[in-house]
């Protein structure tokens, strides 16, 4: 559905993405990792085109969007729903009339159909009856569930996810992980998450891809992620993937597990 | 960043002087926010004349900068008047022609300071609060969620805050001129020995419609600059900026504004009365 090739991305001497490939398959929810500034967050910011990438290409259902005017990228973001990592809620607004927004923006429904759009949305995430508070009212739970309503109030085609666990904790945590994946059940839309909560990636994949040094280095289903012998991606997953990914009888794992003591933070 | 690339590029060629390395980045520094600056502007008049627009957003607008400013604006042009007042005829009395004092009053507040202080009020109220009020929203990623929405910034965000401030400005310039021309009435009348119809008498002779019209060009060119300079610095900042960056983006609005209407008000003044003849 949508095909991240060769792109690259610096920011003055620093190369942040380095001929980046992705394929993120129709229907999948696909966890991208990586360690703080891999580039991640840049990456969604590059697929929805909030920033350009210097080279390479982004497609999108068939359509090289890097390459199009401002007025057919606002109609292809129609069919994104994005959730920031701050959950970006308008603070000047109401939890309603930020779940209304687009379709304030972009549609001739009458106030009581959008009003009924935005319950019906707010219901899909477990948040009724909290449309007259503002979003400086919410915890913090609350407000990425509130921005995941508002994502999916146009019922987009994708949804990305930027870092949707950090700064929550551990049970709000698993019921944001429980929301994806009840979404992507209902919903059967389209999900990236990008996360280096590895209980999270674990916990809502379907597929799974880490990015190191700017590049893609390991893709696949999560059974066969653990099953990847990189040194980069074993340390990533041994640290923080949960117990019952760990505990699974894996040689590679295993073997990874037997040298911890060796790995550079045990050195340190 | 790539104002970062841009900035090495420019000091590469003078490694061995520091101050001119530092002169040459501090000027390509100054002309690029200025270019950036120019190109929001032209993309919000561009965008103005794009529908649709949203009067929900400028009506709101109108009222924040408009209403919430028209007593700051109207008790600062009172006391320029005052004080215009009791300078103008102590200045004045030496020559024996302390009767011109409405003249001098009147000439001032209208072609000058009415729109001088009306603008200088609105930079330190609306333009620097339009800054913090985007920077914030850039920083907490409000605007990147506004386009991947579908919706652009500069027409949701800028325009409103352009046009408002393009229509309020004259508009509490009239207010503030009145408040002048009164403040130096009363002054005058109660300090001084000077009769009021006189005073009022004097000011009617000296109150042209093209010195109002020359008033009201100079007050919507600054309430432009306000809003561009105010808007231009909200966007300008990055978003890992923070609040630390929010604070620098909103007194830098301020000051850039201030300077901004005073070579404004240079370049209007010899325009329209050098190059236009106007009186």
């Amino acid at each position: 559905m949508i095909s991240v090739r060769n792109i690259t991305k610096n920011f003055g001497e620093k190369n942040v993405l380095n001929g980046l490939n992705l394929e993120i398959p129709r229907g999948e929810t696909l966890v991208i990792m990586g360690r703080s500034g891999s580039g991640k967050s840049i990456l969604l910011k590059i697929i929805t085109g909030l920033i350009p990438a210097d080279s390479g290409e982004i497609w999108f259902d068939g359509t090289e969007i890097s390459k199009l005017k401002a007025k057919k990228i606002n109609v292809l973001r129609q069919k994104i729903g994005m959730l920031f990592q701050s959950a970006a809620l308008f603070d000047s607004m109401t939890v309603a009339e930020n779940v209304a927004f687009m379709l304030d923006q972009h549609t001739d429904y009458s106030k009581q159909e959008i009003r009924k759009i935005v319950d019906e949305k707010l219901e899909l995430v477990d948040l009724a009856g909290v449309q007259e508070l503002r979003p400086a009212e919410l915890s913090g739970g609350m407000r990425k569930r509130v921005g995941l309503a508002r994502a999916l109030a146009f019922n987009p085609e994708v949804i990305l996810y930027d870092e949707p666990t950090t700064g929550l904790d551990p049970v709000t945590c698993n019921e944001i992980n429980q929301l994806i994946r009840d979404l992507h059940e209902r919903l059967q839309v389209t999900s990236v998450v990008v996360t280096h909560d590895m209980h999270s990636a674990f916990s809502v994949a379907t597929r799974m891809a880490m990015i190191h040094d700017g590049k893609q280095i390991a893709y696949g289903t999560p059974d066969e992620i653990i099953n990847i012998d990189d040194p980069i991606l074993q340390q990533f997953v041994l640290f923080g993937a949960p117990d019952q990914i760990l505990n699974m009888e894996n040689p590679i794992l295993k073997e990874y597990l037997g040298r911890e003591a060796e790995l550079p933070h045990a050195k340190a | 960043m790539n104002q970062q690339s841009a900035t090495r590029e420019a000091s590469g060629g003078s490694r061995a002087y520091p101050i001119l390395r530092r002169i040459k980045i501090r000027l390509h520094n100054v002309l690029s926010e200025i270019g950036q600056a120019f190109t929001l502007f032209f993309q919000t008049l561009f965008q103005i004349f794009r529908p649709p627009l949203q009067f929900d957003l400028l009506v709101k607008q109108l009222l924040l900068i408009g209403f919430n400013s028209l007593a700051v604006v109207m008790v600062s042009g009172f006391f320029t008047g005052m004080v215009l007042g009791v300078q103008g005829y102590i200045q004045l009395k030496p020559f024996a022609v302390e009767g011109s004092v409405a003249r001098f009053v009147c000439v001032s507040i209208v072609k000058e300071l009415g729109p001088m202080i009306t603008a200088f009020v609105l930079a330190g109220r609306i333009g620097a609060s339009i800054t913090a009020e985007l920077s914030t929203m850039k920083v907490t990623e409000q605007i990147d969620a506004l386009e991947v929405m579908g919706t652009n910034p500069v027409k949701y965000l800028v325009v409103p805050r352009f046009l408002a401030c393009s229509i309020m400005l004259p508009t509490l310039t009239i207010f503030s001129t009145f408040a002048g021309i009164a403040g130096g009435f009363v002054a005058v009348v109660t300090l001084f020995d000077v009769n009021g119809y006189f005073f009022l008498a004097e000011v009617q002779k000296n109150l042209f419609v093209g010195s109002v019209l020359i008033s009201l060009i100079k007050a919507t060119s600054f309430g432009m600059a306000i809003a561009a300079v105010g808007c231009y610095k909200g966007f300008s900042i990055p978003t890992a900026g923070g609040a630390e960056g929010v604070g620098t983006a909103t007194t830098g609005s301020a000051v850039i504004s201030l300077i901004t209407i005073l070579i404004l008000d240079f370049v209007l003044n010899h325009i329209l009365f050098n190059i236009l003849g106007l009186v």
